[in-house]
């Protein structure tokens, strides 16, 4: 699957990250280098096998649900680029 | 004592108990060996404070006897590893600024058994790397050096690997995605185990991508592996895929015997192109089990070729999840925004200037292949992949293999910049014998078994069974008892 610089535009534009317009086609022939090296995936006959879901046969622990932490504001806060009166503060949000 | 720096973790301990060193003079020996391998750029956060004060309570503990194994122990700790009130970045730009108000599992243990913390150590950025050149500190410089150029540690825990091969510490924590720490381990002649998947706790530690991460000690012995492992693994509540199994005293499993073992060596590591200097290691390596009195047997693992296309279509789909957590809201760096710019333009600013480009590329292959339309194609066929890679492994282990011998790396350690210009897929192909072992949640230990021609080091790996790191590093004990690497890089820094 080759990738075309719309496919990249998008794909940028789903993860969030700013590419600019000039940076596409390298970015769209590297992603395609890489889906190429996927390819060989497809060689593999995978008739009648399951996705794995979990590497140990293991299940998730479960944990009985209640609180078990808290009031603990200040610390959540304290890393944030931009926190007032005990938000996350982000650019206003107009729809 | 001269350059206690230089003692192993085993040695250190048992001068410790003796009263004949103590953890302060330790601790002091590192620092001084710390400050003065800067060239390295190994640690990129230095805590000489707290190395201090925790070794201090490490002589008191000593003093009053019984005191663990770590006890008084200095260590470096990768940037993955979130540690209270230390800069804990992931060696990212975008983490920029960011000090954890919680400890990882991993040092809180750590912490508890008595060892001390030098400072946090470099790494590629978000462990996307196989040479410590995507680090937002700068590239790590291997010890090992035959020219005038600068070698790579490998990667991703490359400066953990440069920091105990250059005795800059007794031993480092390292994590292991796809090769992270049995690379950089054998590209510096030091001994790195990844445990089973579930023997430690992710808890804590920046996470790449979840169902392959494991942290694991990088040393300067099979022996230190086994103290350090013991005292970084158990059952945590905290991560919900951690195994409530017991932890076995690894070190009383190093019994030097491993009569009528089986060990398997599978022909599909025999790859195209594969440097004659690795096939003869290779070969010694099987000699050396042999004469120890295991039994070889050839096996096969049919699927082995499709493990690095499946790690990249799994490692990255998980990244692009975990990493979406990197908004500028939370922690970290928020770009400056222009007039007008509304949250869409904060997300996308923020992480298109956090972001390297490795690890923007992995976010998108990962949104690419978890796409609708891909999800099906990609993400589910590479996780049917990575099931029959799992059963290759089982079918072997059914059949009476107690573990399994390879090379750990295609090469020894490379310039640094001479894979700038190739493809992103030629430097996936460092991890080609490691990979597997993360897709199958197996143990895997690489131990430093002899040096190239060029003179620099080369190592081994033995992979084992389920949760029998106990067994697997008896192995590579043996392993390392009949190498005899003794080999250190001459100090140019």
């Amino acid at each position: 699957m080759s990738i075309d610089t719309a496919t990249a535009r998008k794909v940028a534009k789903l993860a969030r990250i700013r590419v600019e317009e000039a940076d596409l086609p390298k970015l769209a022939e590297q992603l395609s280098g890489i889906l190429g090296f996927m390819e060989q995936l497809n060689e593999v006959d995978v008739t009648g096998i399951e996705p794995m879901v979990s590497v140990t046969p293991m299940r998730l622990a479960r944990r009985a649900d209640v609180v078990s932490d808290g009031n603990i504001q200040a610390q959540i806060l304290a890393n944030a680029p931009d926190a007032r009166e005990g938000f996350f503060a982000v650019p206003k949000v107009v729809e | 004592m001269t350059n206690p720096n230089q003692l192993t973790i085993a040695a250190a301990r048992d001068a410790l108990r003796k009263g004949e060193l103590s953890a302060v003079d330790l601790t002091m020996s590192c620092l001084t060996a710390m400050d003065a391998g800067d060239d390295l750029n190994a640690f990129v956060h230095k805590t000489p404070d707290i190395a201090l004060t925790q070794a201090r309570a490490a002589d008191v503990r000593l003093k009053a006897g019984g005191a663990p194994d770590l006890c008084g122990i200095p260590l470096g700790i990768k940037d993955l590893f979130c540690t209270k009130g230390v800069a804990s970045q992931a060696a990212s730009h975008i983490l920029a600024g960011f000090k954890p108000e919680y400890e990882s599992t991993v040092t809180t243990k750590l912490f508890d058994a008595g060892a001390v913390m030098l400072g946090k150590l470099n790494m590629d950025e978000f462990a996307m790397g196989s040479s410590n050149e995507t680090s937002c500190y700068g590239d790590v410089i291997n010890p090992w050096k035959i020219d005038d150029r600068k070698l790579t540690p490998g990667g991703s825990s490359g400066g953990s690997a440069a920091a105990v091969a250059a005795d800059l510490c007794l031993g480092a924590t390292g994590t292991d995605t796809g090769g992270s720490i049995r690379q950089p381990a054998a590209f510096t002649g030091i001994t790195g185990i990844k445990p089973t998947y579930g023997r430690v706790s992710r808890w804590g530690i920046v996470a790449f991508a979840s169902s392959l991460d494991q942290a694991g000690p990088m040393t300067k012995s099979v022996r230190d592996a086994a103290i350090f492992l013991g005292a970084m693994c158990g059952y945590d509540a905290k991560d919900s895929t951690s195994a409530n199994i017991p932890v076995p005293d690894f070190e009383a499993a190093l019994t030097g015997d491993i009569r009528g073992k089986k060990i398997g060596i599978p022909k599909e590591y025999r790859m195209d192109g594969m440097p004659a200097e690795i096939e003869a290691l290779w070969q010694n390596g099987i000699a050396m089990m042999k004469d120890a009195g295991a039994v070889i047997v050839d096996i096969s693992l049919p699927h082995t070729k499709y493990a690095l296309p499946a790690y990249y279509v799994i490692a990255p789909a998980e990244a692009s999840s975990n990493l979406a957590r990197y908004d500028g809201v939370r922690y970290g760096h928020r770009a400056k925004l222009a007039a007008g710019d509304g949250i869409t333009e904060m997300y996308e600013k923020t992480r298109a200037e956090g972001f390297g480009p490795e690890v923007q590329r992995r976010i998108m292959v990962g949104t690419y292949v978890l796409s609708a339309g891909f999800y099906d194609a990609y993400y589910n066929r590479a996780r049917k992949v990575r099931a029959l890679i799992k059963r290759d492994f089982e079918l072997v282990f059914d059949a009476g293999i107690d573990a399994i011998l390879t090379p750990a790396t295609p090469s020894s350690a490379f310039g640094l910049g001479e894979m700038a210009s190739a493809d992103p897929v030629e430097m996936y192909l460092n991890d080609v014998f490691t990979v597997t072992v993360n897709l199958a949640g197996l143990p895997g230990v690489a131990v430093p078994v002899g040096l190239d021609a060029k003179g620099l080091p080369l190592g081994l790996q033995l992979i084992g069974r389920p949760w029998d790191e106990a067994g697997l590093l008896n192995h590579a004990y043996v392993l390392e008892q009949a190498a005899g690497f003794v080999a250190k890089p001459a100090k140019w820094w």
